[in-house]
């Protein structure tokens, strides 16, 4: 499979992403820089990593949003290609209309940097094809805006195009008001793109990998993708 | 012209800087409510009535100052 790592200037979780892509999956994977306006020839997947784009500036996500790769990216998405957003790259993706809704500041306020579980309401997608329905994953958060939020029509949207993939879950699996540290609007960690194939979600899977890192659930999402690129070739 | 765009959380959503701020202000005996906390924006800009710097202002606003989804925007133009 074929990979491109988008950097911009304030990305910081790039290196994770190339990591997880090369050395655990053995992808084909190349960091592509902000200002180029071509992907490689035959992408399948883009990451868009985490960090802090511009260093946050007017609005998370806002001004990578406007970057010369993107109308790359918007290209790549609309021939069906993955787009796979995490973190900043999920706010990114957010800004750029490749996703609905809005990410803000979390309710509490403060920055959150915490293990979470999270279950996985879709499985029929190329991202969690190898992962259970209502199965409980253990990853990362590190965000200070990941309290997602969209209006009511857009909402009834996500829900009549089944595109809620991730859910903030207890450890028991309960999902309730209060499994959402940062207050997401009906506990969201992550959705999809009404044809499924642009993702974006807030916690880190490639931070997840590894059993030296203590969490290896993120593996489930890059395994899903390698399964649903062996299908399409 | 000097343009000036105040945008801030729409009053739908909840900001809690703007509650956190207000609460500060109630410990100290101000009768503050309901405080919103938002951004400025200020800039120059070449045009030839406040009318057409208005229309410019509000599709940058469109384009880039301000996310509809969350935000709201004030647009002055400034004498």
């Amino acid at each position: 499979m074929k990979v491109a790592v988008l950097i911009f200037p304030g990305s910081n979780c790039d290196h994770d992403a190339l990591h997880v892509s090369q050395r655990l999956m053995g992808w084909d994977a190349t960091p592509v820089w902000h200002q180029d306006t071509e992907l490689p020839a035959n992408t399948d997947l883009v990451i868009v990593p985490g960090g802090f784009s511009y260093g946050d500036y007017l609005r998370c996500g806002a001004i990578a949003s406007l970057a010369p790769i993107m109308k790359a990216v918007h290209r790549h998405a609309d021939e069906g290609r993955w787009v796979l957003g995490i973190c900043n790259g999920f706010q990114i993706l957010c800004e750029a209309g490749l996703l609905p809704g809005a990410l803000l500041r979390n309710r509490g306020l403060q920055f959150l940097h915490q293990r979470v579980h999270l279950r996985v309401e879709r499985n029929d997608l190329p991202f969690t094809a190898s992962l259970g329905h209502g199965q409980l994953l253990e990853m990362p958060i590190a965000h200070g805006e990941g309290n997602y939020t969209c209006d009511e029509e857009t909402l009834a949207l996500l829900h009549a195009n089944r595109q809620i993939v991730f859910k903030y879950a207890h450890p028991s699996g309960e999902v309730n008001d209060t499994s959402a540290a940062n207050g997401s609007l009906e506990q969201i960690a992550g959705i999809v793109n009404p044809s499924g194939n642009v993702l974006g979600l807030m916690p880190h899977p490639e931070r997840a990998c590894e059993a030296s890192l203590g969490m290896m659930d993120g593996l489930g999402i890059f395994q899903s993708l390698e399964h649903s690129s062996r299908l399409v070739s | 012209m000097k343009i000036k765009v105040t945008v801030q959380l729409k009053p739908a959503i909840l900001d809690p800087q703007g509650k956190a701020v207000e609460q500060g202000l109630q410990t100290l005996g101000f009768k503050a409510r309901h405080v919103r906390i938002g951004r400025a924006i200020e800039f120059d800009m070449e045009a030839s009535t406040p009318e057409e710097a208005r229309e410019q202002a509000q599709k940058m606003c469109e384009a880039l100052l301000v996310n509809p989804i969350m935000e709201k925007a004030i647009i002055e133009v400034l004498p």
